[in-house]
């Protein structure tokens, strides 16, 4: 195997090492006692808008999401309280991962020609590419409930139904 | 009453190491965490209390008892299971030698706060640590693993390395104290040099205490010295181990700090001496002074000692988390031609002055 020699050009402050260690010790020494100052002041209430860490304590504290995340789906409702949704089997179609099935039936209003019987999503084989938001011509289906934890102990539980997805509302992004 | 002093100061003492190791886990945890601007453990509760995370060694203790022990097929039984007792056991009797106080008289009785005032006290403390060895060594000979054969090699020459280093620095120390009994030494460092540098190793020896403190740090086999374990690739003498005896290990690293901590301080930091702080009270220059109980002074001089070796355990922390680590052969080229020829060059020149003095 040959070696590859990179030559470096150490001054001779590098090269005796330690006062480069001591600067690297400064560095870090000052983020350590920064945070610790910051921790002990949020414990007194005080500089609350200063953050003491990088991290997000997740199930409690939440990143703040973009309004234009894709999150999971919801149907949205007439002022009626029915569905939206006209069966046209539109996002159907369009569905990458073929991961919607719809049943349509006959709507008792003339003006509406059908409505969804069974409306399912498999959140197992979704890709989230949204396709289904765009091809839909009724502005039926909407990804913007800000929630994404789906998790299920079977694959039965990922396939979500026609009630579970009316029954999401959308929660405005937070900034 | 004699057996009572002395086994009060052993469980003192082994307490304490045990009391601090517990909390350099927890610390090792929080501080690497702030200094990364991250939180830290913080989930382990009991009854709904975190407290900052301290409960997470407690958590960490059961999950390590409950695990299997698995002893590799073809390794050796015995010796498997000796080996981590072997390097804790000696970590753990270093600190026989160390002084946490000093002599006081208590009740009639004169109490010198060391629970065994050897006369090669100095010699003890780097005879066990190179008995420590063994156990690293016999880790990983009794596994029958190449890689923690290779391991266990890796630490005997590291560790033999920087013992010659170490023990190259401390002859200045002795040339200027004049003992080997640490207690003495402590004493010793009481003094004052042209009346107001306190006699401690820091100013007298300042190239040894550097040599030292590195040296030292390369002894728990930490961070920037941890090419024996290379827990994040390469393999260290425990991969075999699992459970409590593996945690063993964990935990003589963490006991070596400690040690470390505890024997720069009493060579290099005075020890339990607070400067100014004699046998009856503060003494300053002519009339100033402060008279305190014998009972006072041994409080505040014991706590000078667990401040120092706490200090001293958050600075090496703070080194841990702080250099990546040394390459093979730099390590062992710093060792040998850098740390042992300045080691060297220390005595000589200690050696210059004392002659130039006398
Ligand atoms: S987001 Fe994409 S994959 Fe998921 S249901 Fe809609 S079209 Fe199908
Ligand atoms: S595209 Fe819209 S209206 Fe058509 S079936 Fe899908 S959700 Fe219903």
């Amino acid at each position: 195997m040959a070696i590859k020699q990179v030559e470096r050009d150490l001054t001779f402050r590098e090269r005796i090492y330690i006062l480069e260690i001591l600067k690297a010790l400064r560095l870090t020494a000052r983020h350590l006692f920064r945070n610790l100052f910051v921790h002990i002041a949020h414990r007194f209430g005080l500089l609350r808008r200063l953050r003491g860490g990088v991290t997000y304590q997740y199930p409690e504290e939440r990143r703040p999401f973009s309004p234009r995340l894709r999150t999971l789906h919801r149907l949205t409702r007439r002022q009626d309280g029915s569905p939206r949704c006209v069966a046209c089997m539109m996002c159907e179609t369009v569905c990458p991962a073929h991961c919607i099935y719809i049943v349509g039936g006959e709507h008792p209003d003339p003006q509406i020609e059908k409505y969804p019987v069974r409306f399912d999503i498999d959140l197992g084989l979704c890709v989230f590419c949204g396709y289904c938001v765009e091809a839909c011509p009724e502005d039926a289906i909407r990804m913007d409930t800000g929630k994404l934890e789906f998790s299920s102990y079977s694959r039965e539980g990922l396939i979500h139904d026609l009630q579970e997805l009316l029954s999401r509302s959308t929660t405005p992004p937070k900034r | 009453m004699e057996y009572f002093i002395q086994f009060s100061k052993a469980f003192f003492i082994f307490n304490l190491v045990m009391g601090f190791m517990y909390i350099l886990t927890w610390l090792e945890r929080k501080q690497s965490a702030l200094m990364q601007d991250r939180i830290g453990a913080n989930r382990a509760d009991i009854l709904g209390f975190r407290l900052l995370g301290l409960f997470h060694p407690l958590a960490d203790a059961i999950k390590l008892f409950t695990k299997e022990d698995f002893i590799p097929p073809g390794g050796n039984r015995l010796l498997h299971t000796l080996a981590p007792f072997v390097a804790m056991f000696f970590a753990l009797i270093s600190f026989a030698v160390i002084p946490f106080g000093g002599i006081y008289s208590l009740g009639g009785y004169s109490v010198s706060l060391q629970v065994l005032d050897l006369n090669v006290g100095l010699l003890f403390v780097f005879a066990t640590m190179s008995m420590g060895i063994y156990g690293f060594v016999l880790a990983g000979w009794s596994s029958n693993n190449n890689y923690a054969l290779l391991g266990s090699v890796r630490a005997a020459s590291q560790m033999i390395s920087y013992e010659i280093t170490m023990g190259a620095t401390i002859i200045g120390v002795l040339m200027i104290y004049e003992t080997l009994n640490l207690q003495e030494m402590v004493l010793a460092q009481g003094e004052t040099l042209w009346g107001w540098i306190p006699k401690w190793g820091i100013f007298l020896q300042p190239l040894g205490f550097i040599l030292f403190a590195t040296a030292a740090m390369a002894e728990t086999k930490r961070v920037p010295f941890d090419i024996p374990e290379g827990e994040s690739e390469i393999i260290g003498y425990f991969v075999e181990y699992s459970g409590m005896k593996f945690g063993m290990f964990l935990a003589t690293d963490f006991i070596e700090t400690v040690l470390a901590a505890a024997l720069i301080t009493t060579l290099f930091l005075g020890g339990w001496q607070v400067p100014f702080l004699g046998s009856d009270g503060f003494f300053f220059s002519g009339e100033l002074w402060v008279a305190l109980s014998s009972v006072t002074v041994m409080f505040l001089q014991v706590s000078a000692f667990l401040l120092k070796v706490s200090v001293l355990c958050v600075f090496m922390m703070l080194v841990r988390w702080t250099l990546p680590r040394f390459r093979w052969d730099h390590l062992m080229r710093l060792g040998w031609t850098i740390m042992l020829p300045l080691s060297i060059l220390n005595i000589l020149i200690t050696a210059l002055i004392l002659l130039w003095i006398r």
